[in-house]
């Protein structure tokens, strides 16, 4: 374990050109160097580390991902497989922005903004630095949030105005190219009161077999009755080391799900908070885990209900072969005058490998009354009695496992509200298995 | 050639032989019933053929169409023509009506072939009808939250789709009110044909009203007692099994 980098942030770049972004988003680059290098790494003794392959984090062999060229840029524009149909669609290269398209009227509408992060923090820099990277890390990583806020060069700033709909999901494709190359992903969305949107974000990598360090933040904040869906695709190569930090900020009466699809890298961290801070809101946190060979997957969360009347519902579920491992602790904390609470923890971890191991921390924090709270966590192998079920109709093994485990994560994946987005994910799925 | 042979079968369950000695022949075209009492080994008897895991053959043989059922994997004796309608289906969670039976379907085809959606949904459609079901039911997770008439139904559209040379219907009467039991008999009766040889497996007679057999047999202590026509059936249901224990022991006494 190494805390030492290859790669330096940029600190001294301040094109003449654009003081403004000297003024505070270097400034921020700057401190966030110095409470990475302040920080220590994480340690295996470290609560919020429990089960953690930790010794795996050496961050020493990454490099900074260099521009790709055009050639390579035309190659992985036109890998970039989506929906049939979206609003509009960017695409970055080793967080470079290489296209963005606008295919629906609703997103060119006055008021919606939709641009890499370096233009919106100059161009609407009020309320651009009004949300980004405000929520507190608590789940672990502060040391990596502040690298990514040192390392930082691109991602997307999402706004949607007070009561604009933008039907069509909108997606983004982060690109990682090169051996050993690092990728900062950010995603930052604010949908204002009444607004709804959806938003899809694809992580992968040019090279499924190269190695790779991707460290990214996704803020989402949703003003009163906002309703947002997120997506995130995490498919980068097998080889690949992932820390994702999530966190949701739900207003009143406002409704947030969203859904991590784990499926690449060999060592992935996903860290989601969902912090309900207005009455009546609602945060559905899902996520489907396909974990083969040796990966491991190592998830933490936390339902934070700050405020009464509000519901969270967590469902993840992993499917574990060969000695893949994964780690699941989720925290309920319900603060004091939060009543009248509504929150639920569902794991489920299914077994296709007698090496695989899978460990699940579920846990409670409640202060207030009138609460409804349940949690739990399984795991279990596949049903002897319905795998002989399939077989008697004709099944060939292997086929009959498959449709078992995809039946198994579907559940998850129903609760999406578009179908085209259940499609799309059921066939990633697929594809992985 | 065209029938399913049982010679002397003797099965086990955790080490207690539960069929003991088994004989019986289904020709194709024709429905053999076989009644007996709880505990006679019906039910194991469905299992095995379906080459079920936990029940162990300690000998005899069982050929069908001339190929030794019992060398034979379970997928492997349905896609060579054999169907289990199941006592108690096992419920698929998440897994639609439509994609199970398209993946039935698909591993009958050859490699590289691929279903003809089309003519799938037509069929599937055509024998939902005959089976009074919704066609929204081929979006419903396989026997999820379903009734047990709507289990049943589901058994049958699957022997419909698959098309095989042999079902065998494990108490598929059990839990069906009398309107749920003609739709189902009435789809068995449709099936019906000089291709498809039935063992009707039950432990009451009132199911042979609807699907009437050409065979009656009475199961007990693990072996076929006694066999006749179907008024056979209705002697059981006057008489009780009692009268057949006596006079099989008279029987095993000669």
């Amino acid at each position: 374990m190494s805390s030492s980098l290859a790669i330096e942030p940029e600190l001294d770049e301040a094109p003449s050109e654009e003081p403004r972004r000297a003024d505070w988003l270097g400034h921020g680059r700057a401190a966030g160097w110095r409470d990475f290098k302040a920080l220590p790494m994480p340690h295996r003794l470290d609560e919020k580390w429990r089960f953690s392959p930790v010794k795996d984090l050496d961050l020493s062999v990454y490099n900074r991902a260099l521009p790709v060229p055009p050639a390579v840029r035309e190659g992985l524009i036109g890998r970039c497989s989506g929906l049939a149909e979206s609003a509009g669609r960017m695409v970055f290269a080793n967080d470079h922005l290489v296209e963005r398209e606008v295919y629906s009227k609703e997103l060119a509408r006055k008021g919606v903004i939709w641009a890499p992060i370096e233009k919106a923090a100059v161009e609407h820099e009020e309320i651009f630095r009004r949300h980004f990277m405000t929520q507190e890390v608590v789940l672990g990583s502060k040391k990596f949030a502040a690298l990514h806020k040192a390392m930082v060069k691109s991602g997307v700033f999402l706004y949607v105005p007070r009561g604009v709909e933008v039907e069509l999901p909108i997606e983004v494709f982060h690109w990682l190219h090169g051996a050993g190359a690092s990728s900062f992903p950010h995603t930052l969305l604010v949908a204002e009161e009444m607004s709804k949107v959806t938003l899809i974000d694809y992580f992968e990598s040019a090279d499924a077999d190269a190695p790779g360090f991707a460290c990214g933040v996704n803020d989402l904040h949703l003003g009163p009755g906002a309703n947002l869906t997120y997506v995130s695709v995490q498919n980068w190569s097998r080889k690949a080391l992932s820390f994702q930090i999530n966190s949701t900020v739900v207003s009143r009466d406002a409704s947030a799900l969203s859904m991590n699809l784990n499926l690449g890298a060999a060592v992935a961290r996903a860290e989601s908070v969902s912090r309900l801070v207005g009455t009546g809101g609602r945060s559905d946190m899902l996520a489907v885990t396909v974990a083969s060979g040796a990966q491991q997957f190592d998830q933490r969360t936390l339902q934070d209900h700050q405020q009464p009347n509000t519901t969270s519902d967590l469902l993840y579920k992993n499917v574990l072969s060969d000695k893949a491992r994964t780690i699941f602790s989720g925290l309920i904390r319900v603060e004091p005058h939060a009543h009248r609470t509504d929150a639920y923890q569902k794991v489920r971890n299914l077994l296709l490998s007698d090496d695989a191991e899978a460990n699940s921390m579920p846990g409670l924090e409640i202060l207030a009354d009138e609460v409804r709270c349940s949690h739990g966590a399984t795991s279990g192998q596949i049903d002897e009695e319905e795998l002989f079920y399939l077989l008697s109709r004709g099944i060939p093994p292997p086929a009959a496992k498959k449709l078992v485990t995809a039946g198994f994560l579907n559940e998850v994946v129903e609760r999406l509200p578009s179908r085209a987005v259940k499609d799309k994910l059921r066939g990633l799925i697929e594809a992985r298995q | 050639m065209n029938s399913l042979i049982i010679k002397d079968l003797h099965v086990s369950v955790a080490e207690r032989e539960i069929v003991r000695g088994l004989d019986l022949e289904v020709e194709r075209g024709k429905v053999h019933a076989i009644m007996g009492p709880n505990g006679s080994g019906k039910s194991t008897l469905a299992k095995v053929l379906g080459g079920h895991p936990d029940y162990r053959v300690t000998s005899g043989e069982v050929w069908m169409d001339g190929v030794n059922l019992l060398e034979l994997e379970p997928d492997e004796r349905s896609r060579k023509g054999l169907f289990l309608a199941f006592q108690y289906p096992s419920e698929v969670p998440g897994v639609s009506i439509a994609n199970f039976l398209r993946a039935a379907l698909q591993a009958r085809l050859g490699e590289g072939e691929e279903l003809e959606a089309t003519d799938y949904y037509a069929k599937l459609y055509e024998k939902m009808a005959l089976l009074e079901m919704d066609r929204s039911f081929t979006a419903r997770s396989v026997n999820e939250n379903f009734s047990g008439g709507e289990k049943k139904r589901n058994e049958i559209l699957q022997m419909a789709m698959l098309e095989p040379s042999y079902g065998i219907l494990d108490e598929t009467d059990s839990g069906l009110d009398i309107d749920a039991l003609k739709i189902v008999a009435n789809g068995v009766n449709s099936l019906r044909g000089p291709e498809l040889g039935i063992l009707l497996i039950t432990h009451y007679q009132r199911l042979l009203n609807f699907i009437v057999p050409d065979y009656v047999h009475v199961m007990m202590q693990g072996r076929i007692v006694l066999s006749g026509g179907k008024e056979l059936a209705f002697e059981l249901e006057e008489k009780g099994y009692d009268w057949v224990k006596e006079e099989a022991g008279e029987l095993a006494a000669v």
